[in-house]
């Protein structure tokens, strides 16, 4: 038993070499108590090795899983070696490792939440650079997603999350494939577990490409909104507030 | 309905039986995707060699030319062949993607216990089930 809370920091990365070793450097002396670990999502670069260089762990996948797989991955990593909080950057380097401290206090403000989003519209100043075509898709999520869950959500594909046991232990069950953030949400809020959004600054992205070329916009919205819609209409545990985590229910992964 | 379609809807029918149980014969073939196959061609043969009920199928669909009415059912078959594949992929992908979870999990459990040799000295992140096989 360990008596101050673990935390575990995950860094999903494909063909990220140009930036993975500065997003692992910047992690450890920001903040030197957090464990990174890196997943490399089947890289046909030098990712793994530059991470690994840098002082991360390193989780090889054999083949591209994409970016849900991966991710779950990192939930897995969290829960078997039983960590207490996980945090998600990109391996990018858009997410900075000099806002986390505002997603770990939120989260210890308010025990009752579970997963700490940083989002980059939450305050009106946050001019977060991109494409206009990007944002509004952006907007139709966080409109819809909020229209489900019933609270304001303004950031809902934000990669830059925090979460506790209760939620990653829900997430290493059961996390959506492609394009996970937006699905991962509404599946939070159906297995109520609550998350709440800080505002955060977040860099234009400096190297690599992002997981949603132009090509895919069009794919990554029909894909997202057909599985928000269809998930409505799936069964789900629903225990009471208060109750043991549903995911102790017992399933088979 | 014409000897000629007929017989060619017989021919073919029995050739994709013919190929489906050879298949299976020799272990191409898991039966459990082997038994939909089976059904359709089976299906298509009986319809081919039986008039009559070729002829009461496409009366009672409201097809006025009854080889319309085979070629409608062989179409349904083909459309159920597909679905059954695409839920037999999202399966297989799925554990795939556990498989490639589990690997990647597992080589990094594997890293750790082997650059350190002297498993004793860390106390912390020892995995529950060495410790018990250390004391052991």
């Amino acid at each position: 038993m360990r008596s101050s809370p673990s935390h575990l920091a995950i860094v999903p990365a494909y063909n990220e070499a140009a930036s993975v070793g500065d997003v692992v450097r910047s992690l450890h002396l920001t903040e030197p108590g957090i464990d990174v670990l890196v997943i490399d999502d089947g890289s046909t670069d030098r990712t793994a090795e530059l991470a690994r260089a840098a002082g991360a762990r390193v989780l090889h996948m054999p083949f591209n899983v994409g970016i849900g797989g991966a991710v779950q991955t990192g939930f897995k990593y969290a829960l078997e070696n039983d960590y207490d909080y996980m945090l998600q950057v990109d391996g990018d380097g858009q997410h900075l490792a000099s806002e986390i401290h505002h997603l770990f206090r939120a989260m210890d403000e308010d025990p009752s939440v579970d997963m700490v989003c940083g989002s980059r519209f939450l305050s009106p100043e946050g001019d977060y650079p991109a494409p206009v075509s990007r944002r509004t898709g952006i907007h139709l999520f966080a409109f819809v997603v909020s229209r489900i869950i019933g609270e304001r959500v303004s950031d809902p594909t934000s990669g830059f999350r925090l979460y506790n046991r209760r939620a990653i232990a829900l997430f290493a069950r059961d996390y959506p494939h492609d394009y996970p953030e937006v699905e991962a949400v509404v599946m939070l809020h159906f297995h109520r577990l609550r998350m709440r959004e800080v505002h955060v600054t977040m860099r234009r992205r400096g190297t690599g490409r992002s997981s949603i070329g132009s090509g895919k916009s069009a794919y990554y919205m029909v894909k997202v909104l057909l599985s928000i819609f269809i998930g409505l209409a799936r069964e789900r545990p629903t225990p009471e507030p208060g109750d043991k985590a549903p995911v102790a229910a017992s399933h088979s992964i | 309905m014409e000897t000629r379609i007929q017989l060619l809807a017989i021919a073919a029918s029995g050739l994709l039986l013919l190929i489906v149980l050879e298949l299976v014969r020799r272990r191409r073939f898991l039966e459990r995707y082997a038994l939909l196959w089976l059904l359709s061609a089976a299906v298509l043969l009986a319809l081919g060699i039986w008039q009559g009920l070729l002829a009461d199928v496409s009366r009672l669909i409201g097809i006025v030319y009854p080889p319309n009415a085979l070629f409608l059912i062989a179409f349904g078959f083909v459309l159920l062949l597909l679905l059954h594949f695409s839920v037999a992929v999202s399966r297989l992908s799925d554990q795939s993607k556990v498989l490639a979870q589990r690997l990647a999990l597992l080589e990094e459990r594997l890293r750790r216990a082997e650059a350190r040799p002297s498993a004793r000295s860390d106390e912390q992140d020892r995995p529950a089930d060495l410790e018990s096989a250390l004391r052991d």
